[in-house]
């Protein structure tokens, strides 16, 4: 260990609408500066090298993976989290056609699938199924198989267009 | 009754949490005062250590503690329990906390550090300066069983840890009669069941209460409670060990104890905080076990129109390093071999042999896809040498309806007979034939061909031991606000037992499915239990949950018989309220007997067996029950690539009453995409030393959106008589036939050009090109 972790920068961040402030470790991942930082503990860490996906968030709006960061890139930046989303009691529509589909088992791919495919549907209004696999295949789920998720994915698609987005009030 | 949950498309009660990010896995668990464990790994798969010097690590600012051997009390220093001992298991050699002196394969824990936080207990694991002395390892299954080998276990004279043969008829004398021996050797390489979610474990020590509480992503909780008590002497009740959401089990994730589940309350109890340990990618594809590789050489016999005379099977299984969780897989691949197929003479022998790679215990299938492979692909032979239509000489050979319960001769892995409790094969199999469209296959087959494009059938059917006991238990109780709790003594890996338990319990209590709340995995709530493996929760743990929702319901009755001063045969229960039949006055809320049920003062009727409007049960069933069923695919192969598309894929199922279609689908789609990745793009590579060279996702291919089709699935139900529900256990059904579907599919889709013979599993486009170019 050549070089003692000591360097402490500050970051700010505003977080799902709300700005945070912290000294932080230059080396502290994003991932784990949401997680035990901010205590925002919906976005998982599965893989820590940037294959699976469960850490997916919105950076700015477009879908990168926290794992793949340092906290001090994302200085200034508009994060989104799942937990941005929707409620328990009030499920965005996405959350809604996961549910009705029964695109998750144990969850825990489940937040990454979200972010990603809640960046997709918004660039991406009316997806072809190819579409929705091939964005998708970025997100790895050992669950399900994927059928309920892309189903999800393609009926959030409607719900959207017809429902009306939902998460602008988020950010 | 107004509703009836049981079989409907029930959405997920947990689904609303998990969605929202407010699910509470391990690595959630974020204790006031937290620190952090990180474990130092072999890097070599044999080696003495000659030294350890941990005096840097411990020096490094926010270093915490350091674990080695030496600092380990004698019970954590012993080697860890032996599970599920057997008679044949004569070297039950089990894994240690931290290693003695000798490590046995890469990634085997040596020390532990505890610091601040992460970042610097591996900062610190850099420090520890270990002295090997690198010995020489076995690598190679065959090899190991070599006069020449050397020895994972120097105490012993071999490597093989176990020898263990069942026999049924008698099978000299099937082989010597028969029309027809076929001789083939199969295969099977390891894969990895790679949970999403890693290991993790968080232990806190209340000095002062004395009590431990643990956080594990286990499939099994009370058992390791009742462990952890026993190696930390504590009382039970002062341990309590909770399995919050688990993201992802499939088997490996049951253990009791992979070493950080005791070094972490170790830790805890010896630092007087709270420690938090999380397995990373990398550390899981070495530390956590492994599964599926066997050798067979196995012999089918066969008369002259292709009726089974007997089956030889006598293989080699490969438990790596040691062998914790005893026997279970090799006799699971011996016992499911047979499948839906009467075989009247049936030899099947195993080796248990140690190697110097990572543990390996049961992963979803455990030995199933092994014996399926191997019954399919003789069948296969047979088929061709015969020129018998595939599905004819699999028909000739069904067990047929009338013959059930079925006695396959054999002891299944719960050490009771394998007998099948019902089925219906040759419908399962019809059913299947015909979603995938067999009877027009060969024109199909044909107009492929003439497009130029290779493009096969495959078909293969399997019998699913599960729901094994011994128990397991539910706690029913209704509170004075009306809620209805259950406690159950299965932990859940994503398997929507808060729903399929609630519908089980809203149906007998006519109460919403949503406000019945369901505690899995938390010893705690639920003091005796075993856990969540086998295909076992819905059966065995379903079973006692509809035993205590009836005796709940039962006690509302003769309760409010006695606050209502009316006969219980008058009374009924419908929506959640007791009323006398045909008058709507004289009524009580579930929540209003919940009160009754409970008085400060007065006396309660014995007949009430306890207070409160609450019952417990327990579900011990006589053996297993055989769920059965069919998979057909239809795959075009790229010659140029050895890459392949999967056209269609369909799944006939049986596994009894169904609680919950849309959850059972869930099961079988997953399971289908975990036998996906174990046919054709998951293996565990390791080189002559040892070394695993596949230790990221760039290397361990898990398939994607990309590579899993869609899953066209029908059921058929023949209850099981075994159980009050009817239900028998469907967690590996996905799984096991895949690979023998893939080998079919893909001989048939590359015949006559390239006559490949397909004997081995994984495959990988690599190898299938490599196959097709030989040709």
């Amino acid at each position: 260990m050549a070089d003692p972790p000591t360097s402490i920068r500050r970051v700010t961040v505003r977080v799902n609408g709300r700005e945070h402030s912290r000294e932080v470790d230059v080396r502290l991942t994003l991932v784990d500066f949401l997680r035990e930082a901010l205590a925002l503990t919906g976005t998982h860490v599965g893989c820590e090298h940037g294959v699976c996906g469960a850490c997916t968030i919105l950076l700015n709006g477009e879908a990168v993976r926290s794992c793949l960061m340092f906290a001090v890139q994302a200085d200034g930046a508009e994060v989104t989290t799942v937990e941005a989303l929707g409620t328990p009691e009030r499920l965005h529509p996405l959350q809604e056609a996961f549910r009705d589909h029964h695109g998750l088992q144990c969850g825990f791919c489940t937040p990454g699938f979200l972010m990603t495919a809640v960046a997709f549907l918004r660039e991406t209004p009316q997806p072809t199924d190819e579409e929705i696999r091939e964005v998708l295949s970025g997100n790895l789920c050992r669950c399900t198989g994927y059928q309920g998720i892309v189903e999800a994915v393609r009926d959030a698609a409607e719900r959207l267009r017809t429902q009306g987005p939902g998460l602008e009030s988020t950010e | 009754m107004a509703t009836r949950y049981f079989g409907a498309r029930v959405k997920r009660n947990e689904d609303p949490r998990l969605l929202t990010g407010r699910g509470m896995f391990v690595d959630d668990v974020q204790p006031t005062g937290v620190v952090h464990g990180a474990v130092l790994r072999s890097p070599h798969a044999h080696a003495r250590i000659r030294s350890i010097d941990v005096a840097m690590a411990a020096a490094l600012p926010g270093v915490v503690a350091v674990y080695t051997h030496a600092d380990l009390p004698a019970t954590l220093a012993a080697p860890l329990p032996k599970l599920i001992p057997h008679p044949a298991l004569i070297h039950h050699k089990t894994q240690y906390a931290l290693a003695p002196g000798i490590v046995r394969h890469v990634g085997e824990a040596v020390a532990f550090v505890v610091a601040d936080s992460r970042y610097v207990a591996e900062d610190a694991l850099d420090l520890i300066d270990v002295d090997y002395e690198p010995l020489a390892a076995v690598v190679d299954l065959e090899a190991a069983v070599a006069p020449d080998s050397p020895l994972v276990h120097d105490d012993m004279d071999t490597n093989v840890c176990a020898h263990y043969t069942q026999r049924v008829g008698d099978i000299e004398a099937a082989f010597a009669r028969a029309a027809h021996v076929f001789t083939e050797r199969f295969t099977v390489d390891r894969g990895t069941a790679a949970p999403m979610e890693c290991r993790g474990v968080v232990a806190q020590w209340d000095h002062k209460m004395r009590q431990l509480t643990v956080w594990d992503s286990t499939q099994a909780p009370i058992p390791i409670r009742n462990g952890l008590a026993r190696l930390l002497d504590l009382p039970q009740a002062s341990v309590r060990v909770i399995a919050p959401d688990v993201g992802g089990g499939f088997g490996p994730k049951i253990m009791m104890f992979y070493p950080e589940e005791v070094l972490v309350p170790y830790a805890a109890m010896q630092l007087r905080r709270p420690v938090k340990w999380i397995e990373d990618r990398r550390e899981n594809f070495a530390a956590m076990n492994q599964e599926r590789e066997q050798i067979h050489d196995a012999q089918i016999a066969v008369d002259a129109d292709g009726g089974i005379l007997g089956v030889k099977t006598v293989f080699l299984y490969d438990s790596g390093a040691y062998i914790p969780y005893g026997i279970i897989v090799p006799i699971v691949a011996s016992t499911t071999l047979p499948g839906p197929y009467r075989i009247p003479n049936y030899h099947c022998e195993f080796q248990a042999v140690f190697t110097n790679k990572t543990i390996v215990s049961p992963y979803r299938g455990a030995g199933r896809p092994h014996g399926v492979f191997v019954m399919e692909r003789l069948m296969d032979r047979v088929a061709r040498e015969l020129n018998l239509d595939r599905t004819e000489v699999r028909r000739r050979n069904f067990i047929q309806n009338d013959e059930f319960p079925y006695d396959v001769g054999l002891i299944y892995q719960d050490n009771a007979p394998l007998i099948y409790d019902s089925g219906n094969y040759p419908a399962v199999f019809a059913r299947a034939l015909e979603m995938i469209g067999y009877e027009r296959w060969p024109e199909q087959r044909a107009r492929y061909r003439r497009d130029g494009r290779h493009v096969g059938l495959g078909v293969a059917s399997y019998v699913e031991g599960g729901g094994i006991g011994p128990y397991e238990g539910c706690r029913v109780t209704v509170e004075p606000s009306g809620k209805v709790h259950a406690a159950t003594s299965v932990g859940t890996q994503g398997q929507g037992h808060f729903t399929s338990f609630a519908q089980i319990i809203a149906d007998a209590l006519t109460v919403p499915v949503e406000d019945v709340v369901i505690t899995t995995g938390d010893s705690g709530a639920m003091s005796w239990g075993t856990g969540t493996f086998a295909s076992r929760a819905a059966v065995v743990a379903g079973n006692a949950v509809a035993l205590a929702a009836q005796a709940v319901r039962e006690k509302a009755l003769k309760v409010a018989a006695t606050t209502l001063e009316a006969r219980v045969d008058d009374l009924e229960l419908r929506d959640g309220q007791v009323s006398v039949r045909g008058s709507t006055e004289r009524s009580l809320s579930l929540a209003k007997i919940a009160v009754a049920a409970n008085p400060l003062r007065g006396t309660i009727p014995q007949d009430w067996e306890q207070p409160g409007l609450e019952a417990s049960r327990f579900f011990a069933p006589p053996r297993g029950t055989f769920a059965g069923g069919t998979h057909a695919a239809i795959v075009e192969v790229d010659v140029a690539t050895g890459m392949i598309k999967i056209l269609k894929y369909v799944v006939v199922h049986d596994c009894g009453t169904i609680i919950n279609p849309m959850i059972l689908e869930g099961q079988i789609r997953g399971g289908v995409a975990q036998g996906i990745g174990n046919a054709f793009y998951e293996k565990l590579i390791y080189d002559e030393n040892g070394q695993l060279l596949t230790q990221t996702f760039m290397d361990y291919l898990l398939p994607t959106a990309m590579e899993i089709p869609e899953v066209e699935i029908d059921h058929i139900e023949t209850p099981s008589p075994l159980n009050p529900l009817g239900v028998k256990g469907a967690g590996e059904a996905g799984v096991i036939p895949v690979p023998a579907v893939f080998a079919q599919a893909l001989e048939d889709a590359l015949q006559p050009e390239y006559p490949i013979r397909i004997s081995q599993m994984p495959l990988s486009p690599n190898l299938l090109l490599q196959m097709i170019q030989r040709q």
